[in-house]
């Protein structure tokens, strides 16, 4: 489809200066493919969903519209009206409702799906009313053909007074005719779309006049919002009272009042530009899949069989590039020592290198578990997930959209405790972020992992059902049962202080865009590798070096003490090597911290070792991995073997091996329950603006941690 | 729940609908959750149809105005149907 047309109204009046860059908004209805046109605009890697409400923050980027214009795009979270219901639309409304905003755009670019025109029309009206400059984006042109509906983009252009530009945004048809379009500075459409009774005239005068607002919707709007307004005074806001109760302005009532005439407009202008010929009266697709997809069985035996799908694939699929890693890092560690000697090759194999090879050996298990979570949400499952997991969501005090933070809290708890913005009802909203972090999060899959794969034997049943990813799916199960039933003792304690509602749009299944799933990907093992990472790296070598200097002549009186009694017990020459490693580590700086805290944990099994790694866990989990390999690998001859041949040659007082079960499942437990996370943490407190949130749960999940492990070392030994 | 079920049976609503059965809006019951269901599309005088049900029975999905709407039964219950 070409665009040829260009309004009447763009030759009108040109503005005198050009803003430096100008600023294009991009808004519209949840799936109406905004974030796919973001991502075609400014070719920036970011996701694009196909569930209600993925784009929670509002993301900028920069689209060269001719080789001498650079807009800048702002992607704005996915709404119905602007009236906001819930947090992630405020932003919109903050944003427009402030000039003096660094971002308040020049132009409003709103996306529409053009199967689904009428209802996404609402927005576009209220957008026009504010007088702001709007280019009509029709996305999904070619999907409404297919199902019957004709649109007749010049009518609609003419109807509406500004430019409409029919696009895919997935394959990027349309673009160019956009981009050209948004290089004409646009005037603001002349008649409203919404007349506002002339009963309110007055009063949206004098709120014009106090304001200095251009246009009366932008008044009205005011008159609506000013409670949640930023940059409101208690005196502007005292003012609106009076003037309000004064002119016995119903908010409700008007709302609704408004709503109804745009929809009534919206008929309207829609009359002579739609045309709907149904090619077929038989259900939708989508429909009729929904019949087995969320049936009363079968949709549970499948999400179920996915959910297993998904963690048999985790520890199955991904053992075959571990094993490589951990291969390359032991030969590369080898090869090093065999070649150099020195002080500094130490630090560079038993710190940095074994350090390094404690991160990257996870990355296949991660990158297998986000192919899965960005496909069930670009096809349009994790809708269904919702739909079916409602009723019992809601006895715990979650929502069905809790559904989403929680499984996504599977990866990683801090972007899904950003998704619960999505979550419109406060305490629902509160209850989900408080009880994500006890899903178990990708940065545990290491702790589990070498843990498993040191107590569990490596047993299948029928032939294909690995023990090991069974004890892995339990402790994952045990983490969700955590998680509700903290919800349900949430749900009691909290009150509430709004409604809560499940009125969203069922989206239709579409295929997953595979360059969606690739970036996810990409993008998550990015995070990881970078973001903990780093840490995981900097805390090996920190602790290496805690490790291997104790304070003042501790290092070499532990020699001594360690030789004089080889001596009396007559051990051989690796024996006495290991002792006076043994010794020395217990009187480095690090031994001194860990037996610090040893009272603490001996009762969960622990000694001052594990304890160390406890302590620097609170960084990142999975810094647990890195902690344990330098910490045994200095009491030991060998650096070549694996992480789990040096913990299981690992004996305590009495030369028995020194990882129980009993331990090992104590210290999964602890890892399973406990907030061990400053990233979690940080992002509650920005989410919830306060700290009473944070530190609720990391007092809760720690002492939930330290009761549990109790329990289950004393039940295992 | 057996005297809110007594208090409906003077009126229709959108929960009353049996699978695949359509009908029009007359009202909405509940002014707060109105707005959201206005600006969804649910106007008075439209027609809507009950497409399928959760498998526990709730939410359901309504297809109003050539869209499907997820939404439950006592949300449903406020979008009272004409006669």
């Amino acid at each position: 489809m070409t665009v040829t047309t260009q309004p009447e109204i763009v030759q009108a009046e040109r503005p005198q200066i050009a803003p430096a860059v100008a600023k294009i908004a991009l808004i519209g209805n949840p799936n109406s493919g905004k974030t796919s046109l973001f991502n075609q605009l400014t070719g920036l890697n970011q996701k694009v969903g196909n569930f209600p409400g993925v784009t929670v923050d509002k993301k900028t980027g920069y689209s060269q519209l001719t080789s001498s214009f650079r807009a800048q795009i702002i992607d704005l979270p996915g709404t119905y009206s602007l009236y906001p219901k819930s947090l992630d639309e405020r932003v919109i409304t903050d944003l427009l409702y402030d000039p003096n905003s660094s971002l308040f755009p020049d132009l409003v670019v709103v996306t529409a799906d053009a199967s689904n025109l009428k209802r996404n029309l609402l927005l576009f009206t209220q957008l026009a009313d504010l007088k702001l400059p709007v280019v009509l984006a029709l996305n999904m042109v070619d999907v409404a053909e297919q199902e019957g509906v004709k649109i007749d983009v010049p009518a609609l252009q003419r109807e509406l007074g500004v430019p409409v530009i029919p696009m895919n945004a997935r394959k990027g048809v349309g673009v160019a005719a956009l981009k050209i379009v948004m290089m004409q500075e646009l005037q603001a459409t002349k008649a409203p779309f919404f007349q506002i009774p002339a009963d309110l005239k007055p009063m949206l005068q004098q709120v014009k006049d106090r304001f200095q607002l251009s246009s009366d919707y932008l008044a009205l709007q005011y008159a609506h919002q000013y409670r949640h307004l930023k940059g409101f005074s208690v005196q502007d806001m005292a003012w609106m009272d009076k003037l309000l109760e004064d002119t016995e302005f119903r908010s409700v009532t008007q709302q609704a009042n408004e709503t109804v005439a745009r929809y009534a407009r919206i008929n309207d202008i829609l009359l002579d530009v739609v045309r709907v010929e149904r090619v077929n009266k038989s259900e939708k697709f989508s429909n009729r899949l929904d019949q087995i997809l969320t049936h009363k069985i079968f949709g549970y035996l499948i999400f179920f069989t996915i959910l297993f799908l998904i963690f048999q694939a985790i520890f199955a699929w991904a053992s075959y590039p571990m094993d490589l890693i951990d291969e390359g890092v032991a030969g590369l560690n080898g090869l090093i020592q065999d070649n150099f000697d020195g002080p500094l090759v130490d630090l560079l194999t038993e710190g940095v290198i074994a350090g390094l090879g404690g991160v990257l050996v996870f990355v296949p298990q991660i990158a297998i578990l986000f192919a899965f979570i960005a496909i069930l949400e670009e096809t349009g499952y994790m809708a269904r997930v919702t739909f079916m997991m409602d009723k019992i969501m809601r006895k715990f005090g979650l929502n069905g959209k809790s559904v989403v933070p929680l499984i996504s809290g599977v990866a990683c708890a801090v972007p899904a405790i950003m998704s619960a913005r999505t979550i419109e009802n406060w305490k629902d909203r509160m209850i989900t972020i408080f009880v994500t972090p006890l899903m178990s999060c990708s940065a545990r899959i290491p702790v589990y992992a070498v843990l498993i794969a040191l107590v569990v034997p490596e047993k299948y049943y029928f032939g294909f059902l690995n023990l090991q990813g069974i004890v892995l799916m339990a402790l994952y199960l045990m983490g969700f049962l955590a998680a509700i039933f903290s919800a349900l003792l949430l749900k009691t304690v909290l009150k509430a202080r709004e409604r809560s509602y499940f009125i969203m749009e069922f989206p239709v299944y579409k295929w997953p865009r595979w360059k969606n799933v690739g970036i996810t990907i990409v993008e998550k093992v990015k995070a990881f590798l970078f973001e903990a990472g780093k840490i995981i790296v900097a805390i090996s070598i920190i602790l290496w070096v805690l490790a291997s200097y104790g304070p003042g002549d501790n290092f070499e009186e532990a020699r001594e003490l360690a030789l004089a009694e080889a001596q009396a017990k007559n051990l051989n020459e690796v024996q006495t090597e290991n002792k006076i490693a043994s010794y020395q580590l217990e009187s480095s700086y690090a031994g001194i911290v860990g037996r610090t805290i040893e009272p603490v944990i001996r009762p969960l099994g622990y000694d001052w070792k594990i304890g160390i790694a406890l302590l620097t866990s609170f960084a990142a989990r999975e810094v647990f991995v890195g902690t344990i390999s330098t910490i045994y690998s200095i009491g030991e001859e060998e650096n070549v073997s694996t992480i789990k041949n040096k913990l299981l040659s690992e004996t305590d007082a009495n030369g028995d091996p020194f990882f129980t079960p009993a331990r090992g499942f104590s210290l999964m437990v602890f890892y399973l329950f406990a907030m061990q996370c400053i990233s979690t943490l940080a992002i509650v407190r920005r989410e919830t603006n306060s700290w009473t949130w944070p530190l609720a749960q990391l007092l809760y999940m720690s002492s939930l941690a330290y009761v549990m492990a109790f329990i289950t070392y004393h039940v295992f030994s | 729940m057996q005297k809110k079920v007594s208090e409906q049976k003077s009126q229709k609503s959108v929960r009353d609908l049996k699978l695949g059965e359509s009908g029009v809006i007359c009202c909405l019951q509940d002014p707060e959750m109105g707005l959201k269901l206005l600006e969804m599309g649910c106007i008075p005088g439209t027609e809507v149809k009950l497409n399928s049900r959760a498998p526990l029975g709730d939410p359901i999905t309504i297809i109003v105005n050539d869209y499907t709407l997820s939404l439950r039964l006592d949300e449903a219950e406020t979008i009272l149907l004409k006669q």
